[in-house]
């Protein structure tokens, strides 16, 4: 027990003569919060569109006005024809071209149909999904509007409609912030937990400090423990910070209980302090501990749920997560400070990461050896 | 008994395609309270074999005890009673001299002041600096708080791997002198050295060279074991002076040593004035040539060409 004191207070003393290492706890969490949710944001605005009206017709200037009088949508080119239309696409300045016929008013009311042409430049899909889907409402709109323009009085035998109200619960303005900046924060505590442990441990035995410990009395027990304890207090630091950055700034203030997320967050630091470890067992040189985190930290955050959700992914992907604590500390924060979930509710994700922790942290054990 | 012993240990690197033998089949002892010197030049395994001896590596064959334990076997017992000292300056750079020294004691469940009279005669030249980072040390002060940190706790057997590498000539003696204090308090020390010449200052030596001792003797002994007689010869054009030597039919071998060459004859075929009749044929001026007494890089040359 003295030698993990004496341990703790070395890794401490170097922690702190360590200014990289603070400013990576104390500052990158801050400027994180405060940068990623405004610029990582799914709403697709000012999609850039493109018109070719050949009917120049009141009802095709109608039309025009309403979409470009749309938030979505900005009315950057207006072409005499869709091969000039289509030019503009090529070159990236518009995203999306309505093409009106020759005739549209004519037919509408004359026959009371008419078509339009929406092209979209898919290039980036989600752009293209939704400017494409956007544009599709509006036309809906639209034609709603034409009709009831028409029935000028009330006729006896109505066409029904149905009429949707839609209420957002949890997250009544769907305010795309709420649902990130928890998860932000998950992915910071990932960092903390995962690199710069990995790299602590590596750095040693870089600078060959690590020999001189093997050939002492301690166990490797005391200096796991050595390394792991002071990078778990640092992440909960971070973890508070972050919350406190998401209440300043975003007013955002866990539904449920702090206490829930804080004992889930120390199993999470627990279980990624275990894979951070595991690859400091392996590695030889900072470089190597560097380049193996990344590529384990993308998978845990492109499959944890960040920006896509599990549901969607294709099944081999959805096996893949059982196995990421990302993924379930994502979906607990998420649960928690948006919905106030209780310890039954994320009862499963706790013993989940639990035993993930448990696995990865006894694999460390038996792989760290002090000799070759 | 023992405080070393070293029973035809084996260390190969590399897989099967390439395999490299680090240590061909070692065997030695070393005795309580000896200053043991094992003295080869770089490559030829002395790291491999401090590494095996601390419980840091595994031999792949025979075995060695240390202080009466076994290194596989009794590793725990070992690291907590021998010390220790890499070649590479291993301690934290970013921990003050005295917070590295405590730390070291604490790990050994013991403190500064318990065995300070062991490391008093070392400390007090690097006590000034105390509160210096380790780090900010110039080299002969780091080997010093290395040493002292190997020593904290009082270790029945002293390891040092190369300790005088990249050290001034100054440091180098003083460093020597502060073993042979050490060995007076009956501490066994095996120390590694590229250099001949600090050879002479251990009770014995053993010469190693591709992973293979060529000899255990003491100092003295070494350099009587040398066959043959040696000359030293010099003129005023040394570099042609050492390649004309080089090209004489009787020349055995022929090695530049400071200012002089040493010359070994084949069974003295020729003799001196063999010699000096071929450097005047080729107008070697001021030549000298005289008898001299083989030092152990002598005999160590002669050995590795033996072999």
């Amino acid at each position: 027990m003295k030698k993990l004191l004496v341990i703790l207070e070395k890794e401490f003393r170097q922690v702190f003569r360590n200014p990289a290492i603070l400013r990576m706890v104390l500052v990158m969490p801050v400027i994180q919060l405060l940068v990623f949710p405004f610029a990582a944001n799914y709403e697709v605005k000012n999609v850039s569109l493109s018109v070719v009206d050949h009917d120049h017709s009141s009802y095709s200037q109608k039309f025009i006005n309403k979409i470009s009088g749309s938030q979505y949508f900005k009315l950057v080119d207006y072409s005499p024809s869709y091969d000039k239309a289509m030019r503009t696409i090529e070159s990236g300045e518009a995203d999306l071209i309505v093409e009106i016929p020759a005739g549209f008013e004519k037919a509408l009311v004359n026959e009371n149909k008419s078509s339009m042409l929406i092209a979209v430049n898919a290039v980036n899909g989600v752009k293209a999904n939704l400017g494409g889907a956007y544009a599709a409402s509006i036309i809906r709109d639209f034609n709603a509007e034409i009709r009831t323009d028409w029935i000028q009085f009330p006729s006896f035998n109505p066409q029904p409609t149905i009429n949707v109200t839609s209420s957002s619960w949890y997250n009544p303005t769907m305010n795309y912030k709420i649902f990130m900046v928890p998860a932000i924060l998950v992915t910071l505590l990932t960092m903390i937990g995962s690199l710069m442990a990995a790299l602590n441990i590596v750095h040693e035995k870089e600078i060959g400090t690590i020999e001189q410990i093997n050939v002492s009395p301690i166990t490797k027990v005391q200096f796991i423990l050595g390394k792991l304890i002071p990078f778990w207090i640092m992440g909960l630091v971070t973890l508070t910070l972050g919350l406190l950055v998401s209440w300043l700034f975003y007013d955002i203030v866990p539904v449920g209980s702090l206490a829930l997320i804080y004992v889930f967050g120390m199993v999470f630091l627990f279980t990624l302090l275990g894979v951070g470890l595991l690859m400091s067992t392996y590695a030889e040189t900072q470089t190597q501990a560097t380049f193996v985190s990344f590529f384990v930290m993308m998978l845990f955050m492109l499959l944890g749920g960040l920006y896509t959700p599990i549901e969607s992914m294709p099944e081999w992907a959805r096996w893949i997560t059982k196995v990421n604590p990302v993924a379930y500390f994502i979906e607990v924060m998420r649960m928690i400070v948006l919905k106030g979930s209780t310890f039954a509710d994320v009862r499963t994700d706790f013993f989940s990461v639990l035993g993930l922790g448990i696995f990865f942290n006894t694999w460390a054990v038996i792989n760290y050896r002090k000799r070759s | 008994m023992n405080a070393i012993t070293v029973d035809h240990i084996v260390k190969t690197y590399g897989s099967k395609k390439q395999v490299l033998t680090a240590l061909d089949d070692i065997s030695f002892e070393v005795k309580k309270g000896e200053l043991f010197g094992i003295i080869g030049p770089d490559g030829a395994g002395k790291t491999s074999l401090f590494r095996i001896l601390t419980t840091l590596l595994l031999a792949e064959g025979g075995t060695a005890t240390v202080d009466g334990y076994d290194v596989v076997k009794d590793y725990k017992q070992i690291r907590k009673s021998v010390g220790y000292m890499p070649g590479k300056f291993s301690l934290y750079q970013d921990l003050s001299v005295e917070e590295n020294l405590e730390f070291f004691a604490t790990i050994f469940n013991t403190s500064i002041d318990q065995n300070y009279d062991l490391i008093k005669d070392i400390y007090v030249q690097i006590e000034p600096f105390k509160k210096r980072r380790a780090g900010k040390l110039s080299g002969g002060m780091k080997q010093k708080l290395a040493l002292c940190c190997a020593l904290i706790h009082k270790p029945s057997v002293l390891f040092l791997d190369e300790p005088t590498t990249g050290v001034d000539a100054v440091s180098r003696k003083e460093f020597w002198d502060m073993l042979k204090d050490l060995k007076k308090q009956g501490i066994t020390i095996l120390v590694s050295t590229p250099y001949m010449d600090e050879a002479a200052m251990c009770d014995r030596v053993a010469l190693i060279q591709s992973g293979k001792i060529m000899s255990i003797e003491t100092p003295e002994n070494i350099v009587k074991e040398f066959e043959g007689e040696l000359w030293a010869v010099r003129s005023a054009d040394m570099y042609r002076l050492l390649n004309d030597l080089k090209q004489y039919k009787y020349t055995e071998s022929c090695n530049s040593f400071g200012e002089y060459h040493h010359l070994l004859l084949t069974k003295n075929q020729g003799g001196k004035e063999g010699v000096l009749k071929y450097l005047n044929e080729l107008s070697h001026k001021n030549i000298l040539l005289e008898h001299t007494a083989p030092n152990i890089e002598d005999r160590f040359m002669q050995l590795m060409k033996n072999t």
